[in-house]
């Protein structure tokens, strides 16, 4: 770290109505620098790479970009300006073609012919391949990284920043990424990093930034520091390891046989004979990459969606062809991965939502008519069992932040006392306590003798809370394996690898 | 030519000028759906350019001008709407709806001194000798400049939205504004732009009514045209070339059935008058099913109102 700094932040402050987002931040990063920005949800990253792209104007401070002073005003001028970003929620067009993608992303695009070829050029020299002329709506997750990125190779950048760049990719293709951020570094572009996986940033990044409430707490060199310590850095305190003893599995209470679903949506995954057996007091783990069934998969076992006689048998009843009620009343209950306008009505209050769901099994409706006492007093016990942070009942389900949300609609069905519970990205966006909290939560269940079915993109996860591991690709469900003793590379395999990128791996093997 | 009692050519050559009031419009309505605003307004903004085309052109005596004022009116009109929706973030819906009433009924207001005149004409273009070729001659040469001038635009239009730079981001915005927005371009810029297009070519179409389809002004006189433009851009898939061909095939049987109703067929007077509806949504629904997904090739963010979250 000699010479200039490539980016030097000095003081830098947002503030909107009501909240502070950025205060007084300040960090620099130097050529070929892989730096990390560490932080909780609400922490202020976001806000602070918009700053940096040109998408907000900071209210104070500068920043100076190799040596000169920086004001981008709009993302034009940061891509101008040398600076290019891999958004966490990918800013591609669907019904584009990878070519089309790529020219949107640049000031001055080349006539797509030439454009085509230079973005196989650039894909066979970092080793993501791709082909232009594809629909990026039929591309996998990965795919659309390696289109993201490849845009922003386009363009030469100086400094790279990647919001999440993993949360969506399997372990090889993760590999690939490092391995291509790697060789970016290597020819003296910097790299800022956003993520919450810290053994990811503890194998990739040089150095790193901890937010928390908008305020810069602290700076590390990842490798020196545990996962834990770099956890306990961005919590600011300690927090509780989840608990999984005590549990024996029982009979099965849920049975999938053969179950296959045509596909919800046109770029949507179909279900292809998925079959299953949770048994009492198991926790079974459904891991892959999200998009290849997890949402179908859902709805059907929850009862959205019909699917042939006898794919669905819940204790030992056949319900393929029941609705969501049905299966409640018969102890089975789910907590789908939206939160806002699937779980939960966004505009309603958090009493009048455990009506949503909570009528069947809790005396919430006395005589055809709604009894809003009892709503009220089950909608009290689920904020104090499970710790959400709001005022009280009658604020309404938008205003939670996302993990307290998220813990408001675990609780709701964990407290209606499931005998099998089914969720799907229990703790997507949600901050590292309150995630604990949720896995706590859903042990505790299955160790009073429920069945519980966790879909998660988070492997740590399901290796943390889960006793066997099944993994959901292209709409197949792999036979499942005891988590113990199970490794990321063969979850990886199983997940589906990496797209067309096997040559390219084994390639690297032998060098 | 003569088969059951109608002329075919006869029949041919008015099906080109009974087709461009539709065409205009619904090419128009195209391109402000690919940028991912639903216009349900086409039918009042066609009106207030049949009016104000109608009314530019008696008073200036020049019926270019007369189709310049025709789509100025629908433009402005659009712009009432850009402002309701892409300021106001009002509902497309609703306010498509209301500037459908608007129009109609403001159009009333300014027509009702124009009832009983006669327009300036327009003339036919004189192609020279290519009008004289039998057959294709009147079929395809003997027209007025507008009919030339609407298939020039489905042209351009194709060659925009496929070709140029500027038709990939007006794409890019009716696919997804909130990544369109991320990489730096103007959403609500490009969706005004596209309405007052969309606007422009709608009063284009409904001073071709006026001036020269009819040629008189009467009110309300527009007729569902505008609603079939509508209907004709879901059927077609959103692809111009498709859309030429729908409001093709509305414009030849609304002549073929003014021809029967000549003809003296003993067909009730309504059922003829409702054809061109019926079969122009029975054929493009049918289309559209036969090709896969054509239902689903609607602009992703079509009918969603952007606004740039922090």
């Amino acid at each position: 770290m000699t010479g200039t700094m490539l980016l030097d932040i000095v003081g830098l402050r947002k503030a909107y109505p009501g909240v502070v987002a950025n205060d007084d931040v300040g960090f620099a990063v130097a050529p070929g620098e892989v730096h990390a920005l560490l932080g909780e949800n609400g922490a202020g990253k976001s806000t602070l790479v918009k700053m940096i792209y040109g998408l907000v104007k900071p209210d104070a401070g500068t920043m100076r970009l190799m040596g000169q002073p920086y004001e981008p005003a709009e993302p034009r001028a940061a891509r101008a300006a040398g600076v290019a970003m891999v958004f966490q929620h990918f800013s591609l067009f669907e019904a584009l073609s990878v070519a089309e993608n790529v020219a949107l992303g640049m000031e001055s695009p080349p006539p797509m012919r030439d454009l085509a070829r230079r973005i196989r050029e650039i894909s066979t020299t970092y080793g993501l391949p791709l082909d232009p002329a594809r629909t990026v709506g039929d591309l996998s997750a990965g795919e659309r990284q390696r289109v993201e990125i490849i845009r922003c190779l386009l363009q030469d950048p100086k400094l790279l920043i990647m919001d999440e760049p993993t949360s969506v990719l399997t372990p090889q293709e993760v590999e690939i990424l490092f391995h291509t951020l790697r060789k970016l570094a290597a020819e003296g572009t910097a790299i800022l990093y956003i993520s919450h996986k810290l053994e990811e940033i503890r194998a990739l990044c040089d150095s790193a930034t901890i937010l928390r409430g908008g305020k810069v707490v602290g700076s590390c060199i990842p490798r020196e520091k545990t996962a834990r310590e770099l956890a306990e850095m961005m919590v600011g305190g300690e927090f509780a390891a989840t608990d999984r003893a005590g549990r024996s599995l029982g009979a099965p209470v849920l049975e999938v046989r053969a179950l296959s679903l045509a596909p919800m949506s046109q770029f949507g995954p179909a279900l292809r004979e998925v079959s299953l057996t949770l048994r009492a007091g198991e926790v079974l783990g459904i891991g892959g990459v999200a998009g290849n069934g997890q949402e179908e998969l859902l709805a059907t076992l929850a009862g959205e969606r019909p699917s042939a006689p006898g794919t669905v048998i819940l204790k030992g009843a056949e319900v393929a062809h029941l609705g969501p009620n049905e299966r409640r009343a018969m102890g089975l209950l789910s907590a789908p991965e939206e939160r806002l306008g699937h779980a939960a009505v966004p505009a309603m209050s958090l009493t009048e939502n455990t009506l949503l769901t909570g009528t069947i099994r809790r005396p919430l409706i006395r005589q055809g008519f709604i009894d809003m006492g009892a709503a009220k007093s089950f909608a009290e016990e689920i904020i104090t069992a499970f710790d959400v942070r709001t005022p009280g009942a009658h604020v309404a389900a938008r205003a939670l932040s996302g993990g307290n949300l998220q813990k408001y609609v675990i609780g709701r069905e964990v407290l209606q006392a499931p005998d099998v519970l089914i969720v799907n990205q229990p703790t997507w966006g949600v901050d590292a306590a309150a995630a604990a909290a949720i896995r706590q939560a859903l042990l505790d269940l299955a160790a009073k003798g429920a069945g519980v079915i966790v879909i998660s993109q988070d492997l740590d996860e399901l290796m943390e809370i889960a006793d066997n591991f099944c993994a959901l690709y292209e709409g197949r469900l792999s036979a499942p394996r005891p988590t113990e003793g199970l490794t990321l590379e063969e979850i990886g395999l199983m997940l589906g690898g990496a797209h067309g990128m096997t040559d390219v791996l084994a390639k690297e093997a032998a060098r | 030519m003569i088969l059951g009692g109608i002329d075919i050519i006869v029949l041919s050559a008015t099906l080109m000028a009974a087709s461009t009031p539709v065409l205009l419009a619904a090419t128009g309505e195209l391109i402000a759906e690919k940028a991912g605003v639903l216009n349900l307004g086409v039918e009042g903004m066609m009106i207030m350019g049949a009016v104000g085309g109608f009314a530019a052109a008696t008073v200036t005596g020049s019926p270019v001008l007369g189709f310049v004022g025709g789509a100025l009116a629908g433009a402005v009109l659009a712009m009432v709407f850009a402002v309701l929706t892409q300021v106001f973030l009002s509902n497309q819906t609703a306010t498509g709806l209301a500037l459908t009433l608007f129009g109609l009924g403001l159009s009333a207001l300014i027509g009702k001194g124009y009832e009983g005149v006669r327009p300036p004409p327009t003339p036919k273009l004189d192609l020279g000798p290519l009008a004289d070729i039998p057959v294709l001659g009147p079929v395809l040469f003997s027209h007025d400049w507008v009919v030339y001038a609407s298939l020039a635009l489905v042209a351009g239009t194709w060659v925009f939205l496929r070709r140029s730079r500027a038709g990939l981001i007006l794409r890019a915005v009716g696919e997804s504004h909130d990544a369109a927005h991320a990489l730096g371009y103007r959403v609500i810029a490009v969706r005004i732009a596209a309405l007052a297009f969309g606007g422009a070519m709608a009063g284009f179409g409904g001073a071709y009514l006026s001036l020269v389809r009819v040629p008189q002004w009467t009110e309300g006189m527009t007729a569902g045209a505008g609603w079939i433009a509508l209907a004709i851009v879901v059927f077609a898939s959103w692809r111009p070339e498709r859309v030429l061909i729908g409001a093709y095939l509305f414009g030849g049987i609304s002549a073929l059935q003014l021809q029967l109703q000549a003809a003296g067929y003993a067909i009730p007077v309504h059922l003829l008058s409702m054809a061109p509806y019926v079969l122009t949504i029975v054929v493009l629904v049918l289309l559209s099913a036969l090709h896969r997904h054509g239902a689903q090739a609607a602009p992703a963010d079509l009918g969603r109102s952007f606004h740039a979250a922090r």
